[in-house]
């Protein structure tokens, strides 16, 4: 992961568009394209899901990929917030939702810095190793204790409506648009936070610990200050994920299989790379639908559903191995590769 | 490099156009003939697959049937659709929002709290019914207040009450409970957990000390739960399993030392699948059933005659016909074939909407006399659905585990619904109130979405 560069410098005496004007466009078509032309089943089955997972996998880069800590708790961090916004929103009448999310990004943030403190002493599978018990201490503790549930009988709470200053963002579009503009910021305030001081000091702990030390970077701050940002935009991710994508959440829906899943969103995607975590993001949330889809348009009069399951999943399993073998730095390389490519320009 | 990412993108495009197009083409074909469609959100691999074969088999074999024997009912035919779910919420969430808009929905069978408490609000707002056999939200067996949602024959707090009955007449009356000590030994999902308040109510009630302890999902590592079992030395442990978790508890308690004849498994951990594995650690379990096993009913012997011997049979192994969760999976199929049949007597024999068969669920009535008629004597007791219980009264009975096949060992118990209803109720009028859902009275029943009629765009909880 040492070797990657930030993504902008080797364009910057390009002859072509400025670098803004893709995401820009992203943007643009994201919020005024697919509201109209997408079905609800693509909105509520494909785009939530992955822009909830886009966000938490944004904020599991900026620990991983730019500060370097690998850490195996950002379901769990996803729990904190979701739970934190449905508590908020439950027992504080009359909080503005922006306050509940932001609050609970707080939450998930402080929780953050608490399992954060080992990596002060740890580092790499051991700090992963340590991560873990944030996974385990949180589905626990919210398993544990109904209060975080309203004593729900089964654990499950049911989200709130979303609401902003008297406007409803019901239905598929509204709560489309609502993630789309928490995603849209944040993953505006991820970018740049990592080409800011603060950004330049992760990386420089990623890369040499003791080198950051003598240039005095503030290793221990930086450590700290990489879990809080991260777990912050994570537990934001996880408020998505339970209120607009969901709208129903149990803490066995954050377990280990789904920080699993982030992190493997980020190692495909590309490591230290905004556009990674949405590239991963797609491959790893829309990609088996579709071949879902794909299977059972095919197949699906001849086998049944558990058959054409597990041929989905060697599917998937092998094309992650032939991505990562094109181009170990994740989806992210591999784009900017063929885009070099489509301008016949050679590798710099 | 080109040409592999010229077949990528083709791939992709095609994928993409694929999943455009599929609700447009699956409009086609529903559009001749009469038919009643029913979603399944089945579950073939994974964990619970054991489960969802044989429940979705079932249900399957008996639609199969109906459509064969009686060409559907009243001529109308019975389709449905798979999606695999892996018993996982997302991929419930994006069954259902891939299916919602198929012509002709009749009712949701997705065999899983989870996915079932995702879908309570989203199905409310389609007016359909969703059925949750044996399980699902104990206070949506209020119909004031959750219309559409139908814990049919066993609700949670039913089945608990149904349990602690059956060990009161094996211990020789009420007032014997008093001083016992019972461990539930529970999964750990909302399923698993939805009973722990019943058990807090009903050890003050009886004067009995219980002990609830949870097992993480998926539960294939129990020894530190036995060895604190073994230092409660609880006269009877209950097991509130589901799937791994059953064989393994039955292996670790005799590992223990505790005798499977004292373990009483609850309705998810009755089946041939939780014991068999278990081996002869299993010799003697008992477990609660709202349905008998087996494949001795008529019914059972037509589903063979007429589907499995046509070679039409959903079940890839046939010594599974009979088992319990086949079993319920008949039962599920009579129980959504005979609500569609109530609804067609009072709407007319056609295809009907969700709201219509919602009508018809609720006026689930099937007597013993009609139980029998329907070949199913003795694989349930009877149903008696009203718009205020959804529920219906199921009896239950329990079984015992001889190493080979389950050998029943109870007459039909009938659980305590009189003390379980306020609970309900109360339960159903805080979600009411949270929800801002008005309770509705028996005048509602009637009014029902008619065929090609919208859903009312804005509902009471926009």
């Amino acid at each position: 992961m040492a070797n990657v560069a930030a993504p902008s410098t080797s364009n910057s005496f390009s002859w072509q568009v400025p670098a803004w004007l893709a995401p820009l466009a992203v943007v643009v078509a994201a919020f005024g394209v697919v509201p109209f032309v997408a079905s609800p089943y693509v909105i509520e089955a494909i785009l939530l899901p992955f822009l909830a997972l886009s966000l938490a996998a944004v904020g599991l880069n900026i620990l991983t990929g730019y500060a370097g800590q690998l850490s195996l708790g950002s379901a769990a961090f996803m729990a904190v917030g979701a739970f934190a916004a449905y508590n908020f929103n439950l027992r504080v009448d009359g909080l503005p939702l922006i306050v509940t999310i932001i609050l609970a990004g707080a939450t998930a943030a402080a929780i953050g810095i608490v399992f954060g403190l080992p990596s002060l002493r740890l580092k790499g599978f051991y700090l992963a190793v340590s991560t873990l018990a944030a996974q385990f201490f949180v589905q626990w503790a919210l398993t544990k204790f109904g209060w975080f549930s309203n004593n729900s009988p089964s654990g499950v709470i049911d989200a709130p409506p979303l609401a902003i200053a008297g406007v409803t963002f019901d239905g598929a579009v509204g709560r489309y648009l609502f993630a789309l503009s928490v995603v849209t910021v944040l993953t505006a305030f991820a970018y740049r936070l990592v080409r800011s001081q603060a950004g330049r000091n992760f990386i420089a702990v990623r890369d040499n610990e003791l080198a950051a030390r003598v240039l005095g970077v503030p290793v221990l701050r930086t450590k700290l200050l990489a879990f809080a940002i991260s777990s912050f935009i994570i537990g934001i991710a996880g408020v998505l994920w339970a209120f607009a994508y969901l709208r129903t959440v149990e803490p066995h829906g954050f377990n280990l299989d789904r920080s699993f899943q982030i992190l493997f969103i980020i190692i495909i995607g590309g490591l230290a790379t905004i556009r990674g975590a949405f590239f991963g993001a797609a491959l790893i949330v829309v990609f088996p639908l579709i071949l879902s889809r794909l299977g059972s348009a095919v197949f699906g009069t001849v086998f049944d559903s558990g058959v054409l399951d597990m041929s989905q999943r060697i599917v998937i399993g092998a094309l992650i191995i032939i991505f990562l073998i094109a181009e170990p730095d994740g989806l992210a390389a591999l784009w900017d590769r063929l885009i070099k490519r489509a301008h016949g320009r050679t590798e710099p | 490099m080109s040409l592999p990412t010229k077949l990528r993108h083709l791939a992709a495009l095609t994928a993409l156009a694929l999943v455009a197009a599929a609700p447009a083409a699956t409009a086609d074909d529903q559009s001749t003939g009469k038919e009643q469609f029913f979603p399944l959100q089945s579950y073939r691999v994974g964990p619970y697959a054991a489960g969802g074969t044989g429940f979705f088999g079932g249900t399957i074999d008996y639609f199969n049937l109906i459509n064969t024997r009686d060409g559907g009912v009243n001529g109308v035919k019975l389709t449905w659709e798979e999606g695999e779910t892996q018993y996982e919420v997302e991929r419930g969430v994006e069954v259902y929002e891939r299916l919602k808009n198929r012509a002709n929905i009749a009712a949701w069978n997705p065999l899983s709290v989870g996915i079932a408490y995702a879908m309570i609000d989203r199905i409310s707002k389609d007016r359909v019914p969703l059925i949750t056999i044996n399980h699902g939200r104990t206070d949506s067996t209020d119909g004031r207040v959750f219309p559409y949602v139908f814990p049919l024959l066993l609700n949670p707090y039913s089945e608990t009450s149904g349990i602690i009955n059956y060990l009161a007449s094996r211990e020789g009356g009420v007032d014997k409970l008093k001083g016992k000590k019972l461990v539930v030994l529970y999964h750990g999902s909302p399923y698993g957990k939805e009973t722990i308040p019943i058990y807090e109510l009903l050890k003050d009630k009886y004067g009995f000390d219980v002990q609830q302890i949870e097992v993480p999902h998926p539960g294939n590592e129990q020894q530190a739960q036995w060895l604190q079992i073994r230092r409660i030395k609880p006269d009877y442990v209950i097991l509130r399993g589901w799937g791994v978790m059953n064989p393994v508890a039955l292996k670790t308690a005799q590992k223990t030392g505790f005798p499977a004849d004292h373990i009483i498994g609850n309705v998810w951990s009755n089946s041939e699948e939780d014991v068999l594995p278990a081996g002869d650690a299993a010799k003697g379990y008992v477990a609660i059933t709202t349905q008998a096993s087996g494949a001795d009913y008529p019914v059972l012997q037509e589903v063979v005659k007429t589907v499995y011997d046509a070679g039409k049979g959903n079940l890839e192994d046939k010594k599974r016909i009979g088992s319990v969760y086949h079993n319920l999976g008949i039962v599920n199929g009579i129980l959504n074939v005979e609500a569609v049949r109530i609804a067609q007597e009072k709407f007319g024999k056609r295809t009907l909407t969700g709201d219509e068969v919602r009508w018809g669920f609720e006026h689930l009535k099937l007597d013993e006399a009609r139980v029998a008629a329907l070949g199913a004597k003795g694989l349930f007791h009877s149903i008696n659905v009203t718009w205020d219980n959804h529920e219906g009264d199921g009896r239950v009975t329990f079984q015992q585990w001889d190493g080979a096949k389950w050998n029943v060992v109870s007459d039909w118990i009938s659980p305590d619904w009189a003390l379980l209803r306020p609970i309900i109720e109360k339960s159903a009028a805080a979600y009411a109130a949270e929800k801002g859902i008005k309770i509705r009275t028996s005048g509602d029943v009637d009014k029902v979405t008619e065929l090609g009629s919208e859903a009312p765009a804005a509902s009471a909880k926009n």
